[in-house]
């Protein structure tokens, strides 16, 4: 265990930290945060002082406080998104590579239906037309991001189920819910991971972008893309409010990938890649 | 350094005390340092063929590697002396190493198919390594691999080597790579089981046109294969190895006629599994009738009928591509027939998987030749072998465990297995937790696809041993499909031989392995390998057809 703990690069170790960080603020706001999510404590964007930290933002609420909130809120919404683009995507995409035919093709158009039109165009229109709440927020997301999974599980899943075990399985009788779930699933889970972490990085950057561009999370719920978005005209006095949540998107999603490169690095390994040593 | 002796007399090849290491990652364990070849010493004369023989794991490729001075995947060498023609080769450093590898010493590797760059044609890749090293004009290159060509008993010469590398068949291939090899004229070749992928017909060809290129060219070789047979057909003297170290070091003639160690023995005597074959053949246990097959609309099966009685075995041979494979896939249902009839103990049974019912399918079982791939890496082996037992008995529990524990018992593995996963065990050992999971759903036919060949000549002994066994216990049918002569002759009642899709030959051992021969079997059967000197030249000189390849 001491050897697995060593050989793990420190850049993996500086994601972990920027996750860990991340998640603790989400997991114990109220006692982080010195000051209430929406508490208006002073002057519109008073600069840093021992009392505020980070400053103040538009409204004169507490940087700080609005930040370690944010996360709450930036990262329920990508994890609950994410985790539900994996559950749909691998379910569908492991049928399909299971049953073949029909179901095949009929999944894997609509799923290229879906990619052809631009993420975001796609997204703004959805939820303009949708009432505005988190649950449709989250399910729209998810749907999105599902056809990037589906894709990816559909590769692996196509290889693994040429392999004897599978059809050993076949040749039993097994049904396709044991295939899929005792045959082929076990074995794509370490690239599907991955692959996982990959998503969560893109979903805190969607989630943020459609905040700022006013169709996420709306105000006065605190997160990230939302916060840019309130403090970005400071940007024109010299306030440098707009960057800190910025920041924190930045470094957020630096750390997964960090994390992520040495999963991939070592899922590579484990089926027998040469990698690059 | 070694005394100078008079350089005409010293041998082209020392090898001193050689020590190969590596680190092994065994699973759930602290990576630790082995030993992969343990002091091995030899010479080896210029014009002189030694044939390195040895199971997997011996450190045979290991050894021939080293004489390139190279170590293969973190593999290192940790001591000894490798002389050629005097000099020590492992200190001559990146750069002099190079003016040796390519030049003096060149390699042949046992597939040829992965070891051409498909993107570029044969010639440009032959005469490569001659070119870079300055050892010749590109016109005179071009001109030796030619004369190469035909010597090597190539199609075409003067043309052959404007093909691609997908345009040649594989015996064609692994022909063209020699010729690659002896491009430079270097004075040694490693030929690392350079026939070991190809078909038997196919074998033999590519076997007479080495001997015939190392004779004529006067290069020393080193040869290795795990092929007792093949080697004593191209080695003036052969070493056997065995876990990195020499068993036995001798001529030909002494090995394969009077060997002083056992585990030579063993290997010389290896077959010695003997059935004979059921006198009452007649019964039709499982037919198939009429068969014609395709993937697609590529006709694959013209026409095919055998059956096999109960309690016997149907051993299929053929060459790759000769349909063999496809057969099982009809009779377990994964391909549906265009025509024909696939009959199972008085019934007939659906031509496709989904419409047959789980009673049919539990009484034809399937056992792979890759037990690798045919074993979910994720599953224990009692899930592997437990999974049947629940599916068609509806056994969980502690009586499902017991089961298992029982049939570890009869695979002679024994219970302490029952928590290992596949990757923890060896490729015998996978073999027969295969076997095992066949056995757990109680089947009255299995069908064997080459379940031997990926396996050591004495470890495949012992699945046989175990399959016939099993078969005299319980009156198993098998369908056994193979390549390998000699496991016909071991384990069939009856034998059905292939080519082309289309069935040549069926009927009772004595029968289809006895003359007169039709003349696909006649090839087939003279291509296996024998066990002594001379056996490729009278082979060659009696054949009625020539190869599929040529």
């Amino acid at each position: 265990m001491k050897q697995t703990l060593r050989s793990i690069p420190v850049s993996a170790w500086i994601g972990m930290a920027g996750i860990t960080v991340a998640v603790i603020c989400a997991l114990f706001a109220p006692w982080l945060a010195p000051y209430g999510e929406n508490q208006i404590v002073g002057d519109p964007w008073a600069p840093s002082s021992a009392e505020y930290l980070l400053g103040l933002d538009n409204l004169g609420r507490d940087l700080l406080s609005r930040l370690i909130y944010g996360a709450r809120t930036t990262l329920f919404v990508a994890f609950v998104s994410t985790v539900l683009a994996f559950s749909l995507g691998s379910f569908l995409s492991f049928a399909a590579a299971a049953m073949r035919g029909p179901v095949d093709v009929g999944l894997s158009r609509i799923n290229d239906l879906l990619m052809s039109i631009p993420t975001l165009i796609f997204a703004l229109i959805v939820l303009s037309a949708l009432p505005q709440n988190m649950t449709v927020l989250i399910l729209v997301m998810a749907v999105l991001d599902a056809t990037r999974v589906f894709r990816l599980g559909r590769a692996l899943a196509l290889d693994l189920s040429t392999m004897d075990f599978v059809e050993a399985a076949r040749l039993r009788g097994e049904g396709t819910l044991w295939i899929i779930f005792r045959e082929i699933l076990p074995n794509a889970l370490t690239p599907l991971l991955a692959e996982f972490g990959l998503r969560l990085a893109f979903a805190v950057l969607f989630i943020s972008t459609l905040s700022f561009l006013g169709l996420g999370i709306q105000p006065p719920t605190a997160d990230w893309g939302g916060m840019v978005k309130d403090n970005k005209d400071g940007i024109i006095f010299g306030v440098s409010a707009a960057l800190v949540p910025g920041a924190a998107i930045a470094v957020l999603t630096v750390s997964i990938n960090l994390v992520v490169d040495w999963l991939l690095k070592r899922t590579s390994s484990l089926k027998g890649g040469r990698g690059d040593g | 350094m070694d005394k100078p002796l008079e350089t005409d007399k010293r041998p082209l090849l020392q090898v001193r005390d050689l020590r190969i290491g590596a680190t092994a990652y065994p699973p759930g364990e602290p990576p630790r340092k082995i030993e992969i070849v343990k002091g091995v010493s030899f010479d080896l004369e210029r014009g002189k063929v030694l044939g390195l023989i040895g199971e997997s794991g011996a450190g045979k490729s290991t050894i021939g590697l080293a004489a390139l001075a190279y170590g293969r995947g973190g593999v290192k060498i940790t001591g000894g002396r490798v002389l050629l023609d005097g000099e020590d080769i492992l200190g001559l450093g990146r750069r002099g190493i190079r003016g040796v590898r390519g030049t003096r010493v060149c390699y042949v590797s046992q597939s040829a198919a992965a070891s051409f760059n498909p993107a570029h044609r044969l010639m440009d890749q032959v005469i490569e390594a001659t070119l870079r090293h300055g050892l010749a004009t590109a016109d005179e290159a071009r001109a030796r691999a030619v004369r190469l060509f035909g010597l090597l008993g190539l199609p075409e010469p003067e043309t052959f080597g404007n093909r691609f590398p997908h345009q040649v068949s594989g015996g064609q291939l692994q022909r063209a790579m020699t010729a690659m090899a002896l491009c430079p004229e270097p004075e040694l070749i490693v030929f690392d089981e350079p026939t070991t992928a190809l078909d038997v017909t196919t074998q033999i060809d590519v076997l007479a046109a080495i001997k015939s290129a190392i004779e004529q060219t006067g290069t020393a070789a080193l040869y290795i294969t795990h092929d007792l047979a093949v080697v004593a057909q191209v080695a003036d003297d052969i070493m056997v190895l065995r876990h990195g170290e020499t068993v036995e070091h001798a001529d030909t003639r002494k090995i394969i006629e009077n060997p002083d160690e056992d585990y030579t023995r063993d290997l010389v005597n290896v077959r010695a599994v003997r059935h004979t074959e059921a006198a009452e053949q007649s019964d039709r246990f499982f037919e198939m009738a009429g068969i014609n097959a395709a993937y697609g609309p590529t006709p694959v099966l013209h026409d095919v009928s055998l059956h096999v009685p109960r309690g016997q075995t149907l051993a299929i041979v053929g060459e790759s591509g000769s349909g063999k494979s496809t057969l099982a896939r009809v009779a377990t249902g994964l391909l549906a027939p265009n025509t024909g009839d696939v009959r199972f103990d008085g019934e007939t049974l659906p031509p496709q998987l989904k419409h047959r019912t789980r009673e049919q399918l539990r009484r034809m079982q399937m056992i792979y030749q890759m037990a690798d791939t045919a074993m979910n890496p994720r599953q224990t082996v009692g899930q592997i072998i437990g999974r049947p037992l629940r599916f068609y008995e509806g056994l969980r529990g502690a009586g499902q465990r017991r089961r298992v524990g029982e049939l570890l018992d009869q695979i002679e593995m024994g219970q302490g297995f029952i928590d290992r996963y596949p990757a923890e065990l060896s490729g015998g050992q996978k073999q027969r937790v295969a076997i095992a999971r066949a056995l757990a759903a109680k089947p009255d036919l299995i069908i064997c696809d080459e379940p031997t060949s990926a396996l050591d000549p004495l470890v495949a002994d012992g699945i046989l041993k175990l399959l016939t066994g099993l078969q005299r216990e319980r009156g198993l049918s098998y369908i056994f499909i193979t390549h390998d002569i000699a496991i016909v002759r071991a384990i069939a009642d009856s034998v059905a031989v292939m080519h082309r899709g289309r069935l040549v030959r069926f009927g009772p051992k004595s029968g289809a392995l006895s003359p007169p021969f039709d003349a696909y079997t006649d090839l087939l059967l003279k291509s296996v390998p024998e066990m002594r000197l001379g056996w490729l030249e009278e082979v060659l000189s009696t054949r009625q057809i020539e190869s599929a390849d040529n």
